[in-house]
């Protein structure tokens, strides 16, 4: 008698065989596989934030590997687990990649005790972006409360970076207190480019502060805001990004104008786990990054 | 579709032959409940006698065997201060067997979210494709509403699938697959007598089941999204996840690390979840967006009767009531249903 049951080797076939490109989203593949990585700098920000400047250790995956501004990463540290992370640096650097981590779980702890050298698995990018390439030729508002400058920052790097195509450029940052900025060490740099208006505010000021003091919404009223000629990306905690978006919304911003990203728990990063669920949005697919029309339309966003 | 009919001895031959080819998963009585009702599972058999086709309902579906509620995703060896990953997928064929309509609409609807064109899972598809389905029809079970979620009747999804009739079952046949597993034993061509015998026995199937208003649903739950009705049966839940573990579609997992003991060896384990258990949606630094146990509760019907229909133009929801029968607090989908069909009518 004939064998009726043969064994089927899904690793046969084609999509399996090719090399691991998670942008070709549609294709079966290794999903669960990760890119190596090494931490090539670790850079202390805050008591709470470190910058983990990181590279892809194969050649030819570093070569496939591009994400867009607002795109995360599952970043997995063998034996504790794998966590979600929006990435922080330009999409221009290939293969190459900085992600603001602050210390707040299991994942993240250990990741604050690594070093140089240290190689962690990541898997994406993943998730929507920031259509910076509708926003050209308009006004661009780039807005950011407490670690939220971390999405924020691919973003304003690759404005920064393509300057010359937009009209004027604002970078507002507000945080509790002063010692909790972020990247403090490149307000110089921005600020110093002619054409960029970066402001950081802190709401409870200590004595060696001597910017503004007072909420991010503070920044705002000072501002003229040509409603129909810019564009806002805003990324904080939901309280900070409501009462931003309900401020533009009133000085005529049209809502599919204003983007944020949310961030919600993730174990998957791919439309499987459920975790992420907006109502039943999934914010690893149809997120994180979102305009302020569908966050109003989803239940249990804000 | 094609259709033959197999008579009762010559699908105890095919049974036999399967069961010498390869592993064979059927429904298989494993005991009685307190009322002295046979409890089943579809577990592996070895011989004809032990699977019981007359079942009424599993208590757990046949998701276990595609969505373990453990699985490897991937290993991990350490060694000089380094690691490599590897991965492996089942491969091994097996037969599942005795498949209800419901649960055959189930893996469907799986399908659509763990086959579909997002993000493909290589674990489920190579579980799916390694698995040859027989399902079988059956009568309405009790508290089941199938027929209301149109999970009633399968037009694929399977290899083969009889109908009972009789001295005979009626077969059809979805796949090449299944056309040479059943010329392995003597199947014979319908006739026009098959064919009456076979409609008829449909008949009786359907007059059976007692319908449940499903009209406007999808609205209906963002109509009733702050309803009372999901205070008063939030309040009975337990949160014990019960009902997430036993639904044939409920997919949602978590993902931890494991470790060996002589730290050479870990593994990225996947483990299936519940969205009714608490630290469901909680983030890092402690806020928890599902913190109620009503908005649990809530969102488990959401994506079941409006997310999943919002994408897939149909319920998640196959109306087994597995869920029902599961739950220790009595909180059941045709209860809950009712409720919100009635809450806001005069």
């Amino acid at each position: 008698m004939t064998n009726l049951f043969h064994p089927y080797y899904i690793t046969q076939e084609a999509e399996m065989t090719q090399p691991l490109d998670y942008n070709r989203r549609s294709r079966l593949k290794h999903v669960d596989q990760v890119f190596r990585s090494e931490i090539i700098n670790v850079i202390p920000l805050t008591d709470m934030e470190k910058l983990f400047q990181l590279r892809i250790l194969d050649e030819a995956e570093r070569e496939r590997f591009s994400f867009l501004p607002g795109q995360f990463v599952m970043v997995e540290v063998p034996g504790y687990g794998e966590i979600p992370i929006s990435i922080s640096s330009s999409p221009s650097h290939k293969g190459y990649i900085e992600l603001c981590i602050r210390k707040a779980g299991v994942v993240t702890s250990i990741l604050h005790k690594a070093n140089r050298g240290a190689v962690v698995g990541l898997r994406g990018p993943f998730g929507t972006h920031f259509p910076i390439e509708k926003m050209r030729r308009n006004n661009i508002l780039l807005i950011a409360g407490g670690l939220g400058l971390a999405p924020l920052r691919a973003p304003i790097l690759n404005v920064i970076e393509n300057r010359t195509d937009f009209k004027d450029v604002h970078i507002l940052y507000g945080t509790r207190q002063s010692d909790m900025l972020l990247f403090s060490y490149q307000y110089e740099e921005w600020n110093r480019i002619a054409d960029i208006n970066l402001r950081v505010i802190v709401e409870q000021a200590d004595p060696t502060w001597t910017g503004s003091v007072g909420l991010i919404t503070d920044l705002l009223k000072e501002m003229r805001i040509e409603p129909m000629q810019t564009y806002a990306i805003i990324c904080g905690p939901p309280v900070m990004f409501k009462f931003v978006c309900a401020h533009l919304q009133q000085e005529g911003i049209p809502m599919d104008r204003m983007f944020v990203s949310l961030e919600r728990r993730m174990h998957c990063g791919m439309g499987k786990c459920c975790r992420c669920n907006i109502g039943s949005t999934y914010t690893c697919l149809s997120g994180p990054v979102f305009d302020y029309w569908t966050v109003m339309n989803l239940k249990e966003a804000i | 579709m094609l259709f033959k009919t197999l008579s009762k001895p010559e699908f105890r031959n095919l049974v036999d032959l399967l069961l010498g080819s390869t592993e064979v998963i059927a429904p298989k009585q494993i005991g009685v409940n307190n009322d002295g009702k046979p409890l089943h599972h579809y577990l592996p058999v070895q011989e004809f006698e032990e699977i019981d086709l007359e079942y009424e309902i599993t208590e757990y579906s046949a998701k276990s065997y595609f969505l373990p509620f453990r699985e490897n995703l991937s290993s991990c060896r350490f060694e000089d201060d380094d690691w490599t990953q590897e991965i492996h997928y089942r491969l091994q064929p097996r037969v599942l067997m005795g498949l209800h309509s419901c649960d055959i609409n189930a893996l469907l609807k799986l399908d659509k979210v763990l086959a579909g064109d997002r993000f493909p899972s290589p674990y489920f598809i190579s579980r799916r494709r390694n698995t040859f389905i027989i399902g079988i029809d059956h009568y309405p079970c009790e508290g089941g509403f199938c027929q209301s979620v149109g999970a009633d009747v399968v037009t694929h999804g399977f290899d083969l699938y009889l109908t009972d009739l009789g001295d005979r079952y009626f077969v059809a046949i979805n796949s090449d697959h299944g056309y040479n597993v059943l010329m392995q034993v003597d199947a014979k061509d319908t006739t026009g007598q098959d064919n009456k015998d076979y409609l008829e026995a449909r008949q009786r199937i359907a007059s059976k089941f007692e319908p449940l208003n499903m009209h406007n649903l999808p609205n209906l739950m963002d109509i009733e999204f702050e309803s009372e009705v999901w205070k008063r049966w939030g309040k009975k839940c337990l949160s014990c996840g019960s009902c997430t573990m036993v639904c044939p579609t409920c997919y949602c997992y978590g993902v931890d690390e494991r470790v060996s003991m002589d730290g050479r060896e870990g593994a990225k384990v996947k483990q299936l979840y519940s969205c009714n258990l608490l630290d469901f949606a909680a983030v890092a630094g402690g806020h928890n967006f599902r913190a109620d146990r009503e908005t649990r509760l809530k969102y488990r019907y959401y994506h079941q009767h409006r997310g999943f229909m919002e994408t897939y133009e149909e319920p998640l929801c196959v109306g087994c009531n597995r869920c029902g029968r599961v739950c220790l607090a009595g909180i059941n989908p045709p209860e809950i249903i009712r409720d919100l069909q009635t809450e806001d009518q005069v």
